[in-house]
């Protein structure tokens, strides 16, 4: 894995949103939500730079970013599947679906594929539980998902290089 | 002239589809020189339909669907944008029985209007709740919502206007309104539907809410798992701004109300009020104790109304009819309508508004259909996650906050998950568990341990291991959660644990007869 987040270009990104974020009440999350959404993850070698601008401690960046299920710590795959573990989406075969995903894509969940193109998340509620079961690609939500649909959003995630 | 066609901007009409009809559409209409206003309306909630196009005629609107966009050029062919017949035609969209028997007062302008354009909205009505409410003062607007009997929504039914009674009788230079839009319940997707839908609506309550009781910051607290809602909320923050419905002087009233949205960040505990606003200062969304409220030490330590979406996209239309209006609605101490959502396995899935004292057979057989995998339908979660499994002897029961808590059960946010005759009870107790010890966030020990210990119990049982032991333990570790939790996640998982345990015992290996006198 490169160290993508030593290079002086991610720590300028980093420096120019704390700027933008660290006046704003409670700005953490909103500032860690602009990193992730910027550069993919919200990389550990930020946390003291983001801890010296909110005066907190490393410890309780370190406790914020971990506690939140969305924040990541390292750079994910080119999209990120999210399927749906709740129970609507139980009620209408997901099981089935997770098991499909983890089969084809040889991976479990919170891991990503040997060439980077897809990183399986599990997620719990869409709010798309009229038509469950449900799948989201990066922004993108899918609702009635079969196996054969998912072959096929495995495979248009598998075959573009960014995400859409 | 230009002929108007909807095509909702709905996230779950997106999930099938809804963008490529919509270019479809708008592709076949210019190959064909036809003038064509495509509108991205919110869903009408007829969901098991979308995507569904609708097309303005003299007659109304006519509405079309289930449409893919490969049935789009046969659309055209047959003239649909005249509101010709089709076989994918449903006839006038306000003649569709399963509309037109729902009591839509929260939902009035979902699904009709374009949910950004502010015209749109003042034409349906909108803003006459907010122009009311700036003649009458704080009390006065307080008792308004507080005669109409509306509870909050979001699952805790608690008196809405009793809490920004709290809020308005304290003193301090600062206090916030805030939107708990975390909707975590799986099974639910009302707040959803009305921020994509009509987000002007829940501006309006937010504003009045402030103007109520002295509050001039306000924040919606977004799920970070409804990235369209998202959009559609900041673009009419933006319109309402500009237009001075928001920010200061609001309409030349003198009063200030500023809004912003902030994203969650995926943790269902956030959408317990006291987790949720240490989310929004930043912190790990640890659950406070209580006292002191929120209403007295909220957000930043300042007195904070905490709503639900629906409660307070519901206080406009209070605010314009009356509070009598909205009381003379439902049944019992449960006034007013409750915006239900059917989910799971049904064959028509969908948004049903109606006041309360539906059954629940109604709502899963005349509106949801029956199963979708036509198997009998032989479990309900009602409420989310933490909601009580129903069996068929209990389809009876109205819906109503009282009727529900006879049985041991909960209304919730109105959430209905429908499972058929394939389910597994055990193992849905076991993911009641497992659900729990991933959202935990971890501040008291009956959740945080009793979660994992629970799996394990089930675990022991399904296997046949100690098994009257482990049965009698489960239900020992479900009180110690149920009295000794520090909110409703811990305090409520023995909901779905004990309700599958006592009305499918056969799927725990407990003869049906052996449990009776235990269940509770």
């Amino acid at each position: 894995m490169s160290d993508l987040h030593t290079t002086q270009e991610t720590s300028a990104v980093i420096d120019a949103l704390i700027k933008k974020h660290q006046h704003q009440p409670g700005a953490l999350l909103p500032l860690l939500h602009a990193i992730q959404d910027t550069i993919g993850y919200v990389p550990e070698s930020s946390y003291t730079a983001i801890s010296k601008a909110l005066s907190l401690s490393v410890a309780e960046v370190h406790g914020v970013v971990t506690f939140y299920h969305h924040f990541r710590t390292h750079q994910p795959g080119r999209h990120i599947m999210q399927i749906c573990r709740a129970e609507s989406c139980q009620a209408m075969g997901s099981e089935a679906l997770e098991a499909h995903a983890k089969q084809c894509l040889n991976i479990d969940y919170h891991q990503t594929t040997a060439d980077g193109a897809l990183t399986l998340e599990p997620v719990y509620c869409l709010g798309n539980c009229a038509l469950s079961p449900s799948v989201m690609v990066d922004d993108e939500i899918y609702g009635r998902v079969s196996p054969s649909e998912l072959d096929a959003l495995i495979a248009e995630a598998k075959s573009t290089e960014v995400k859409a | 002239m230009v002929t108007k066609v909807y095509i909702p901007r709905d996230s779950s009409a997106l999930a099938v589809g809804a963008e490529k009809v919509a270019a479809a559409v708008a592709a076949e209409a210019k190959a064909r020189g036809l003038d064509v206003e495509i509108v991205r309306n919110g869903s009408r909630g007829l969901y098991w339909l979308e995507t569904m196009v609708e097309v303005a005629t003299e007659q109304g609107r006519v509405a079309y669907g289930p449409v893919k966009a490969k049935d789009v050029p046969a659309l055209f062919d047959a003239g649909f944008i005249h509101g010709k017949p089709h076989a994918l035609s449903l006839g006038l969209t306000e003649e569709i029985e399963w509309l037109k028997k729902q009591q839509r007062l929260t939902f009035a302008r979902v699904g009709i209007t374009d949910p950004v354009s502010l015209e749109d909205y003042l034409a349906h009505d909108g803003y006459k709740g907010m122009k009311n409410a700036l003649k009458l003062s704080g009390a006065e607007i307080v008792k308004t919502v507080t005669d109409s009997g509306l509870r909050g929504r979001g699952g805790a039914a608690f008196p809405t206007g009793i809490k920004w009674n709290t809020v308005l009788g304290c003193e301090s230079e600062q206090k916030y309104v805030v939107c708990n839009a975390d909707e975590g319940d799986s099974g639910t997707y009302s707040d959803r539907m009305i921020m994509e839908g009509d987000p002007f609506v829940l501006i309006e309550g937010m504003t009045i809410a402030g103007v109520a009781v002295g509050a001039t910051q306000g924040y919606i607290y977004l799920r970070s798992e409804y990235p369209h809602a998202l959009a559609v909320l900041n673009e009419a923050i933006e319109v309402a701004n500009k237009a001075g419905y928001l920010g200061e002087n609001i309409l030349g009233s003198g009063k200030t109300f500023k809004l912003e949205v902030r994203r969650a960040a995926g943790a269902y505990v956030c959408g317990e009020e006291t987790s949720l606003l240490e989310s929004l200062e930043g912190k790990r969304g640890l659950v406070r104790f209580k006292p002191p409220l929120p209403a007295i030490e909220g957000l930043f330590g300042k007195p904070t109304v905490v709503n639900n979406v629906i409660s307070l996209a519901t206080v406009p239309i209070i605010l314009d009819k009356g509070a009598q209006f909205y009381a003379d609605y439902g049944m019992g101490r449960s006034r007013g309508t409750l915006p239900i959502q059917l989910a799971g396995n049904l064959k028509q899935g969908g948004l049903v508004e109606l006041a309360f004292g539906a059954t629940l057979r109604e709502l899963l057989y005349d509106y949801g259909g029956g199963s979708a995998s036509g198997r009998p339908i032989r479990a309900v979660q009602v409420g989310g996650p933490l909601g009580a499994y129903l069996p068929e002897s209990q389809f009876d029961t109205p819906l109503d906050y009282e009727e529900f808590a006879k049985l041991w059960a909960v209304l919730g946010h109105g959430g209905i998950v429908a499972f058929d005759d394939t389910v597994d009870m055990a193992k849905m107790a076991r993911y009641a568990f497992e659900f729990c010890a991933v959202e935990s966030c971890g501040k008291c020990t009956p959740c945080r341990i009793g979660s994992t210990r629970g799996m394990e119990v089930i675990d022991k049982i399904t296997a046949g291991k100690d098994h009257a032991k482990s049965i009698t333990l489960v239900r020992d570790l479900s009180d110690t959660m149920l009295n000794g939790s520090l909110c409703a996640l811990g305090g409520m998982t023995p909901y779905p644990v004990l309700s599958a345990l006592n009305h499918f015992p056969e799927d725990f290996g407990v003869s049906s007869g052996g449990l009776s006198s235990e269940a509770k």
